[in-house]
């Protein structure tokens, strides 16, 4: 079972941070990479840009208007994801629990969705 | 015979040969891999006269010059067999051993120590001999992905002896095989739509093993049993989604359209089972299949058969969904009342395992029973919980049709 793993949390949290501690949270994060990478769970993920950089799009009437800013007006925002293929959603869980952005902020662990389809 | 067919065909027999020669299973599959990817390539333009020599010293050359990169110790075995074995046999030397080696090989793969996924994946590169690219295609994950996967399944199987299980082991390692088989068989089975050309046919690779697996085991009744039950589910393949993806339920498909001479064979063979050997999940899963496969329509569908056979199968197997589905044939003959009284009874365990094919089931019934806003529920919950679009959608548009026909 595939699960996308959403990565919350707020940059400048981390701006704010001894440079001592942000690198011991990029060596944890490498170190989980390198894991995944190794059990043959990790299918994808990528960080996203500072969301200052995001723009939201929505469509009125057939008119596209675009504004600066995520569409959630929130401290906390996405900053990244991970797609992992896990047996069962508890290790999906676990791998969420060991991610640093889980100690200061959270994860979100959702299910995706699969094209098969068993007899109705 | 296609180049493809004839190196899926060998590849199993090679592996096997070299693994019983050599042992170091790990590094004679890589070295069969490079073979057959080899093959592929220089085979276009002629076949060699004998196909699996040459498969045979192509992979024993691969594996000693791996041999060779490994450990001191791995060093001096490989000049041992460099100097005693490296001479392929004749390709036509047809060794009664060889189909046995075959199975052996579907016991390793297939071993305890590994997980489902693994046993899957190894299953279909060791024996089916697909590539790891089209086994990583087969799941919608990355080559490196399951590269990964299949090489760590390799490591662990470090020290698992190329032999056949023992008494009392084999029945249990056998239901593992047979379980993989069935894996395999549903992964393209359920399969309703996506990038269906890049998608080997996991469905009739599955039938091909386990083809292969009744031809050395005719007497064994759940063997015949799973692939009965394969050819009787195949043979409806065409009839159960639409153009786009939309599930059809078994009782609105096209009869006509579906495989009269899968069904004919898989009658056959669970026939003959049921009266030859032992009884088993496989067989009885078949027969309800078979039930089925021989009703001119929906209408003329045995129920009370089918229930009889579920009852059965909850003896010798109980599982939440053979509770779920006699339930649903017990409507069928006594009303939807009693299946959904049948559905109150389940324990806490069974409802947790069901998830949300039991609140479709109870839509279904509810339904039948005339409570339109219930089943709405149901159906809404149902479509909530499951992880499959295409079962979203069928029970969305049940949900849709109900809050039509009876407005709220």
């Amino acid at each position: 079972m595939k699960y996308l793993l959403l990565i919350y949390n707020n940059p400048a949290t981390y701006e704010a941070m001894p440079e001592g501690e942000r690198n011991a949270l990029f060596a944890d994060v490498d170190r989980i990479m390198d894991e995944l990478k190794n059990s043959g769970e990790f299918v994808g993920g990528q960080g996203l840009a500072d969301p200052s950089q995001s723009k939201t799009v929505r469509v009125r009437d057939g008119v596209p208007a675009v504004t600066d800013g995520p569409y959630v007006e929130a401290k906390e925002q996405m900053g990244g994801y991970l797609i992992v293929d896990c047996d069962t959603v508890e290790r999906a869980v676990e791998i969420a629990a060991s991610w640093p952005d889980a100690k200061y902020f959270a994860m979100e662990v959702r299910p995706i969705m699969g094209t098969a389809g068993a007899d109705v | 015979m296609s180049v493809e067919d004839l190196l899926r065909r060998e590849a199993p027999q090679v592996l096997s040969a070299l693994t019983r020669r050599y042992g170091h299973f790990d590094l004679c599959e890589d070295a069969v891999q490079e073979a057959l990817l080899a093959a592929a390539t220089q085979w276009r333009s002629s076949v060699p006269d004998s196909p699996r020599g040459w498969l045979l010293t192509v992979a024993s050359r691969r594996l000693t010059d791996r041999l060779r990169a490994e450990s001191a110790r791995l060093r001096r075995e490989a000049a041992v067999a460099s100097t005693d074995s490296l001479v392929a046999p004749p390709a036509d030397e047809e060794r009664p051993a060889d189909h046995d080696d075959t199975l052996t090989l579907l016991f390793l793969c297939c071993h305890p120590t590994l997980s489902a996924p693994s046993q899957v994946a190894l299953t279909l590169r060791a024996v089916g001999g697909l590539t790891t690219a089209e086994i990583a295609r087969a799941f919608f994950v990355p080559e490196a992905t399951m590269a990964q996967r299949i090489s760590r399944a390799k490591q662990r199987l470090r020290g698992a002896g190329f032999t056949v299980p023992p008494g009392t082991e084999w029945a249990p390692r056998l239901g593992a095989v047979l379980h993989v088989l069935y894996l395999i068989f549903n992964e393209g089975y359920t399969t309703t739509s996506g990038p269906a050309l890049h998608r080997p046919d996991l469905t009739r690779e599955a039938i091909r093993l386990a083809r292969g697996v009744h031809r050395m085991l005719p007497d064994d009744g759940e063997v015949a049993g799973l692939l009965a039950l394969m050819l009787l589910n195949d043979a409806r393949r065409a009839a159960r989604v639409r153009p786009g993806g939309t599930l059809i339920p078994l009782e609105e498909q096209d009869r006509a359209s579906w495989d009269r001479e899968a069904i004919a064979e898989g009658v056959a063979l669970v026939s003959s089972a049921l009266t030859a050997a032992p009884l088993g999940p496989y067989q009885v899963q078949a027969a309800i299949a078979a039930v089925h496969a021989e009703a001119p329509t929906a209408q003329d569908t045995d129920w009370p058969q089918i229930v009889k056979l579920y009852e059965v199968l909850l003896r010798i197997a109980p599982n939440p969904m053979a509770a779920l589905s006699h339930a649903v044939a017990v409507a069928m003959v006594d009303g939807p009342q009693a299946g959904l009284e049948l559905l109150d009874r389940l324990d806490d365990a069974s409802r947790a395992a069901l998830g949300h094919r039991l609140d479709a089931v109870r839509g279904h019934l509810l339904d039948l029973a005339g409570d339109a806003a219930a089943a709405r529920g149901a159906y809404l919950a149902a479509a909530r919980g499951t992880t499959s679009v295409p079962e979203q959608r069928y029970l969305q548009a049940r949900a849709t049709r109900i809050a039509q026909e009876f407005p709220p």
